[in-house]
């Protein structure tokens, strides 16, 4: 079965790296600054002992204060897993560095992440809807919508 | 930034912007649709009514029809599997006479709408009935294409299929069992023996 790594470990060696890139880590993943998020995904891709080269499911979630998007990463080579978040608090133009250079993977899940919680993944070459039509308003999966 | 990848497969993008037009053909459709198609309740006429000139061939034409219904392969969600499995060997649909699915519109007469039907689907929905020849017949299975089910007040799904399709069987359920499905079926060919060449 798939090992999940502790969670400090991680951002231990995360912040090895790049200092300021990790805000917290709990028990639930590491969160990161989404300016330094494609370092630190960089890094972890890269790096020898991690080698995070599957990016098992990428989503986000609306909790009113913030919207997080959350990065669900496992490493083929090594058998492990972890959770990365990252935050934008701005609801009217939310934006994150697109990940989809190192996991082509996130095209899709990109896409329809922008679609329902409206952030704009900044690097994606094809940032449009997916499941909703093209002149749909809104984004339907945020907590104010409707 | 340069990213060392070992697939190094750049994704390819079509140049074609079709989502636009997709996008705006839906938007059409759903303004168009806002209240329900009336049911076909022209079979209801008392039998007086009829013409005695084709009341002779409606019976035959009927006959032929009533008894070769040729269902359109097509699913759209979970009710599908009762389809599927209606179509199987277990409740086997054959038994009926009409177990050949058509892939193509244009060999179908019996579209069952098996399943939530979105907005986004509803162009395609529409675009299949519209190439199926004359006569058809719409049978609308299951509580979302029945009336939306659980997601009618959604913001993408059509609440219930006769906001763009005239039905002329709704099944309940959700899902239906095979054997509802059959029972709608066979209720469709009540309503077809009773039709008359002359409203078609």
């Amino acid at each position: 079965m798939t090992k999940p790594l502790i969670a400090k470990e991680v951002a231990e060696k995360i912040g090895g790296q790049l200092p300021e890139a990790v805000v917290e880590c709990n028990e639930s993943g590491v969160l990161v600054k989404s300016d330094s998020l494609l370092q630190a995904c960089q890094f972890l891709y890269q790096t020898d002992g991690l080698n995070f080269d599957y990016l098992v499911n990428l989503t986000g979630v609306d909790y009113l204060d913030y919207i997080e998007v959350v990065y669900h990463l496992v490493s083929m080579r090594h058998n492990h897993s972890i959770v990365i978040k990252t935050r934008c608090y701005d609801r009217e133009q939310p934006s994150v560095p697109s990940v989809i250079d190192i996991w082509h993977g996130a095209d899709y899940q990109e896409r329809e992440v922008y679609d329902l919680l409206g952030i704009r993944f900044e690097g994606h070459p094809n940032m449009k809807r997916i499941f909703m039509w093209e002149g749909f308003e809104g984004y339907p999966l945020r907590r104010d919508y409707l | 930034m340069e990213i060392e990848n070992e697939l190094n497969i750049s994704p390819v993008y079509s140049p074609m912007e079709l989502d636009l037009d997709e996008g705006r053909r839906i938007e059409v459709l759903k303004a168009k649709s806002q209240e329900p198609i009336p049911d076909p309740d022209g079979w209801l006429e008392e039998e007086l009514q009829r013409s005695v000139l084709v009341t002779t061939l409606d019976a035959a034409l009927n006959w032929g029809r009533q008894w070769s219904c040729w269902p359109m392969f097509f699913g759209l969600a979970c009710c599908s599997f009762e389809m599927i499995a209606g179509a199987a060997l277990r409740f086997d649909i054959s038994r009926f006479g009409m177990e050949i699915m058509r892939a193509s519109p244009r060999q179908a007469d019996l579209l069952m709408v098996t399943g939530t039907v979105t907005w986004k689907m509803a162009a395609a929905v529409k675009m299949i009935y519209d190439q199926m020849a004359e006569p058809k017949w719409v049978l609308a299975m299951g509580s979302c294409a029945t009336s939306g089910g659980p997601f009618a007040d959604s913001y993408s799904v059509v609440p219930g299929v006769n906001r763009i399709l005239p039905v002329d069987v709704y099944v309940p359920g959700c899902p239906p069992r095979p054997e509802s499905l059959y029972y709608g079926i066979l209720m469709l060919r009540e309503k077809i023996a009773k039709d008359s060449i002359k409203r078609s």
